[in-house]
């Protein structure tokens, strides 16, 4: 049972579809496919240019290609968020979790463990979006939907990793 | 008239921003058990709102340009780095419980280990960017294919691979929605 209550629930293919149709408009709109994680690349640039100076980061080769800059991929990051704030507020389920139900019961309260794993999950998760050319949204939906083969490839390849992480980390233990 | 530009687009970029977000919400996506329960074959709402969202999203677009409307924004297939990446990431999203936009998306609805996973992102983001000559030169230069599709690939028709697509999506939903798989 989930900790969000089931009241601001819709279906899973009303929100697909609602997805599919906010990818027609983006694509006539704005020319530029939903995506995530450049945007991500951009902000951990600007961070960067605070711990060892904007000039180092706009010589790396990766940050030259893609500078830090409000721009479209950003500010859909920035509306992302605030989309799914209003969301939770507007349902009334805004609530702080740190362990989260299926985790707590497989590995136990600690706040620890659960941070520490997410971080490096969170790591790993972006470093090979970056690697294959973006991740579950820009990837996945937005070259999926086009039939490219980086993006079916990707999806295939990250759902078999994530079924055998999974089969892992949750298998039944003895 | 279109593409918008200048910064109305970068308002629109927020408006469409907030539609996703608010759509990964209201379809329980930003809950860790949920999206690690598809990966544990217990609940299959990530594969029903992907899926859908590739249906729906890639006929529309297929019809937007033909009438010229749309272009298609396909990217390179860096054959090598797709499957590597791919399989970091699949790793990554399963210890994490989230996917960048699902974890982004979940901070704002309370989620902590979500916030602390996002640093991890950025954390990554910078090791990508220090590893990017090397990854650059030794692997993404391996196995390229350029901008390809499936059609290109199979030579079949876009239209009659979306077609098989869509049927095969659908077939998964009823074959999902039958099994009873999700009330166990």
């Amino acid at each position: 049972m989930s900790s969000n209550g089931k009241k601001f629930n819709w279906s899973p293919y009303l929100v697909g579809a609602g997805i599919g149709a906010l990818s027609w408009v983006v694509f006539v709109v704005m020319a530029n496919p939903i995506g995530i994680t450049t945007a991500i690349s951009q902000v951990a640039g600007g961070v960067a240019g605070v711990a060892i100076g904007s000039d180092t980061v706009a010589q790396n080769p990766y940050w030259m290609k893609h500078p830090v800059k409000l721009d479209y991929g950003t500010l859909f990051l920035v509306g992302t968020f605030l989309g799914a704030l209003l969301s939770a507020l507007a349902s009334r389920s805004f609530r702080i979790e740190s362990v989260p139900p299926v985790w707590l019961e497989r590995f136990g309260p600690s706040v620890m463990r659960r941070m520490v794993v997410a971080f490096i999950g969170g790591a790993l998760a972006m470093y090979g979006a970056r690697m294959a050319g973006g991740c579950t949204s820009g990837n996945g939906i937005s070259q999926g939907l086009q039939l490219a083969v980086v993006g079916w490839t990707f999806l295939v390849v990250m759902f078999a990793s994530g079924l055998g992480t999974a089969w892992l980390l949750f298998r039944p233990r003895n | 008239m279109f593409p918008i530009t200048g910064n109305s687009a970068l308002i629109l970029a927020v408006i469409f921003g907030a539609a996703f977000g608010w759509l990964l919400h209201r379809g329980k996506v930003l809950d860790y058990d949920v999206i690690i329960n598809q990966f544990r074959f217990r609940d299959f709402t990530v594969l029903k709102v992907m899926f859908t969202a590739i249906a729906v999203g890639g006929i529309g677009v297929l019809v937007l340009v033909n009438l010229g409307a749309a272009k298609f924004h396909v990217r390179d297939a860096n054959m090598l780095g797709t499957v590597i990446g791919a399989a970091i990431f699949g790793i990554g999203m399963v210890l994490y419980g989230y996917c960048p936009g699902t974890g982004v998306a979940a901070i704002a609805t309370g989620k902590l280990h979500a916030l602390v996973g996002a640093i991890g992102m950025i954390f990554g983001a910078m090791l990508y960017a220090a590893s990017f000559a090397w990854v650059n030169a030794h692997i993404l230069a391996v196995w390229k294919l350029g901008k390809v599709t499936l059609a290109d690939v199979t030579g079949l028709p876009h239209g009659i691979l979306l077609a098989l697509l869509v049927t095969g999506a659908i077939a998964m939903f009823i074959a999902i929605e039958r099994s009873g798989v999700e009330r166990r």
